[in-house]
């Protein structure tokens, strides 16, 4: 067997389950955002009417303004706590076995399922939870604090606890990576720690920033669940109205926003890899 | 009840002995054949979370000798399922107004009346479309006899002996509230809007649910006048839709529920005081210990029905299954079932047979409890002497004054309404 056709062989079964189970009720999403509905069943004759439909309400934008807003900022946060958490593990922790230990210690919330982690919040935000009680037995409170609990808060709160963990782990692998005797010569060549971080550190971590972005990004804007529950179905993302739309049966315009959705993510994850360029640098 | 289905049973074999003794061969074939594979046959139930239950999938098998298998999904689902997958559902345990959306589909069949034992002892606001009195009952919405009777791909206008679905439960819906954390008496609609409850408020996040019980708030409080809350016109959804948006800006609510659960947690832990509820839901939190209060209210209430239909694809012996499994149905463990739960059953007589006459005082008659009230699931969920608000039976159906429905513009309130969450 020729090399070539051992590596053909290797890919076929996830070739064969991302076409199966991915690309053809992808490709059924596609078709049917084009169909004509009567309200019961499809019929296959080609329409505008449901994209003309969604592009031609506010609310679609007022949504996807919204999606992208909670997107940006689970974003800013994760970086900045997975850049800081990957800097801490890689050039503060000297023992390998520390640091591998505290990486592990990093994924322990994950032993546990996304939902419970999720739902554990409520409680402890709620008007009569743990954290008001607290602050108001301290006496630094006299009113619950409402904001905490089906909130943009919470829903923050909920995906930065959720998701940062996918920004750490690529970007502490990219930091792992770096060439100690680089930021030794650097030193002694008389460089600042800001001028380490600013010149080495972060152009050689950017494909784990790219990488953990592009993991957020499509986690956040893909979800609703989290939206949902965090923000006591008081905020709408792009996910929830299809699923408002799809539970009326309602289905061409949620397929005409699905896809809507693929074509901003594809359209971001394309943009995050013209920038850096994954692939050259994975294989260094 | 189990001594009707028994007769039945009974008379059978008696008639397969009659017959066997006669010695005539030919007719014994057939009715053999029958017997023998009806124990084969298995019906598969689909229905929503409050009207699926193991327990009652399993007396129905126990007492029927074949196998009754129940799939719990929401409404929505069901629907799609009976127009999209007919073959993975035997019968489908609909709210009368998905009728509106997926009879003229042609996938249910017409159920014989005539079949039906207990046919003329299920309630009149069903099988003529009237209250106990005998006068008209409120028609906003889908008023479920206007959906009962089939014909063709439509609707009869009076009762014709083929019943699109079996009508098996239904209630009369108003908000739940927490009478320890309010202090006062809560008598109408429009305190859903009052801000007195600012940020202590939930709704259902479904929009045709939601917007109804916001109408009943809206109309209760002399902002709208709706001509049909169950049909808005798109003005209307939009005035609704409006009020709703400043209410929410204003941060009257404090969340929207989307599961059953949620509205037992929002009301259980205090984040909300007054929301649109389900009667199961109060009972659970009462369950908990905690006072929970399904308040009868002087504008009426929203009602709902749900049916069993007919697949078209049931057919001979699974058909008559079918019919079996129907019928068994109405006999009072289901309807005794649901009463613990605060639901009504279509066929009271039986129902009553299968309760205690407690339970019977306590969820028809809306008298004060004389023992102890147990859930379905044997949890105390009323001490005695407290009664259920909002009286009777009677009292509370014929208080009906608008019914879950499908709206023309339903498309529409969709995306209104996705508009309002996301404000």
């Amino acid at each position: 067997m020729t090399p070539n056709r051992m590596s053909q062989l290797s890919v076929l079964p996830f070739t064969t389950i991302l076409t199966v189970f991915t690309g053809l009720p992808l490709l059924m999403v596609v078709l049917l955002s084009f169909w004509t509905f009567d309200g019961l069943e499809y019929r296959p004759e080609f329409t505008l009417a449901n994209f003309a439909a969604v592009f031609s309400s506010p609310v679609t934008w007022k949504i996807f303004g919204n999606t992208l807003r909670y997107a940006a900022i689970t974003w800013a946060i994760t970086l900045v706590l997975g850049f800081a958490v990957s800097f801490y593990l890689v050039f503060h922790v000297r023992n390998l076995k520390l640091q591998i230990g505290l990486f592990l210690l990093c994924t322990i919330p994950f032993w546990t399922s996304t939902v419970i982690r999720m739902i554990s919040w409520i409680p402890f935000l709620g008007r009569e939870g743990l954290f008001n009680t607290g602050l108001m037995q301290l006496g630094l409170i006299d009113q619950p604090l409402e904001f905490l609990l089906f909130s943009d808060f919470a829903v923050i709160l909920t995906y930065v606890n959720l998701f940062t963990l996918f920004m750490i782990v690529p970007i502490f692998n990219a930091m792992a990576k770096i060439d100690k005797n680089v930021i030794e010569a650097a030193l002694d060549a008389g460089a600042t720690g800001f001028q380490i971080l600013r010149t080495i550190i972060i152009p050689l971590s950017r494909t784990g920033i790219a990488l953990g972005t592009i993991f957020v990004v499509t986690l956040v804007m893909g979800d609703f669940f989290v939206v949902r529950v965090m923000s006591g179905g008081q905020s709408s993302t792009v996910v929830s109205a299809m699923k408002n739309n799809i539970d009326q049966m309602y289905y061409p315009q949620a397929a005409a926003m699905a896809v809507l959705l693929i074509a901003v993510v594809l359209g971001m994850v394309a943009t995050i890899l013209r920038v850096v360029d994954v692939r050259a640098e994975l294989a260094k | 009840m189990h001594s009707e289905t028994n007769a039945a049973r009974v008379s059978r074999r008696t008639m397969l002995k009659t017959l066997a003794g006669a010695g005539a061969g030919s007719v014994l074939g057939a009715p053999m054949i029958w017997a023998q594979s009806l124990k084969d046959v298995t019906l598969m139930h689909v229905g929503p979370s409050y009207s699926i239950f193991e327990d009652i999938a399993a007396a129905a098998s126990a007492d029927l000798g074949f196998k009754v298998e129940m799939q719990n999904a929401w409404t929505d689902a069901i629907m799609a399922r009976v127009v999209s997958q007919p073959d993975t559902i035997d019968i489908a345990d609909l709210e009368f107004w998905a009728m509106q959306r997926i009879w003229r589909s042609q996938k249910l069949q017409a159920i014989d009346t005539a079949k039906i034992t207990n046919w003329d002892k299920i309630i009149p606001l069903f099988r003529e479309g009237r209250n106990f009195d005998g006068s008209d009952m409120s028609r906003q919405g889908t008023m479920p006899f206007e959906v009962q009777f089939a014909e063709g791909e439509g609707f009869a206008s009076a009762p014709n002996g083929r019943a699109t679905m079996m009508p098996t439960i239904f209630n009369a819906d108003t908000l739940g509230i927490r009478p320890d954390l309010i202090g006062r008496d809560v008598t109408s609609w429009a305190e859903l809007l009052n801000p007195e409850f600012k940020g202590k408020v939930a709704l259902i996040n479904v929009p045709q649910i939601g917007i109804m019980d916001a109408a009943m708030a809206i109309e209760a409080r002399g902002d709208l006048t709706y001509i049909d809350k169950g049909n808005m016109t798109r003005d209307e959804i939009d005035a609704t839709i409006a009020i709703l948006i400043k209410a929410k800006q204003d941060g009257q609510f404090r969340a929207f529920w989307s599961s059953f659960d949620e509205s037992v947690n929002f009301m259980a832990s205090g984040e909300a005081v007054i929301q649109s509820m389900w009667s199961p839901a109060v009972t659970a939190v009462r369950g908990r210990g905690i006072d929970c209060v399904y308040k009868g209210l002087k504008e009426g209430y929203r009602g709902w029905g749900n049916g069993l239909g007919l697949m078209s694809h049931l057919e001979g012996i699974k058909l008559e299954a079918a019919y079996e499994y129907l019928n068994w149905m109405l006999t009072g463990p289901y309807g005794a079932f649901v009463a613990r739960q605060g639901y009504y059953s279509s066929v009271p007589e039986t129902t009553k047979a299968s309760l205690s006459a407690e339970e019977w005082d306590y969820w028809y008659g809306g008298k004060p409890a004389a023992v102890e009230i147990k859930d379905p699931f044997g949890t105390v969920m009323e001490q005695p002497g407290r009664s259920r608000d909002g009286g009777s039976f009677e009292d509370r159906i014929g208080a009906i004054r608008c019914w879950n429905t499908t709206m023309d513009e339903g498309e529409y309130l969709v995306q209104r309404w996705n508009d309002f969450v996301a404000s």
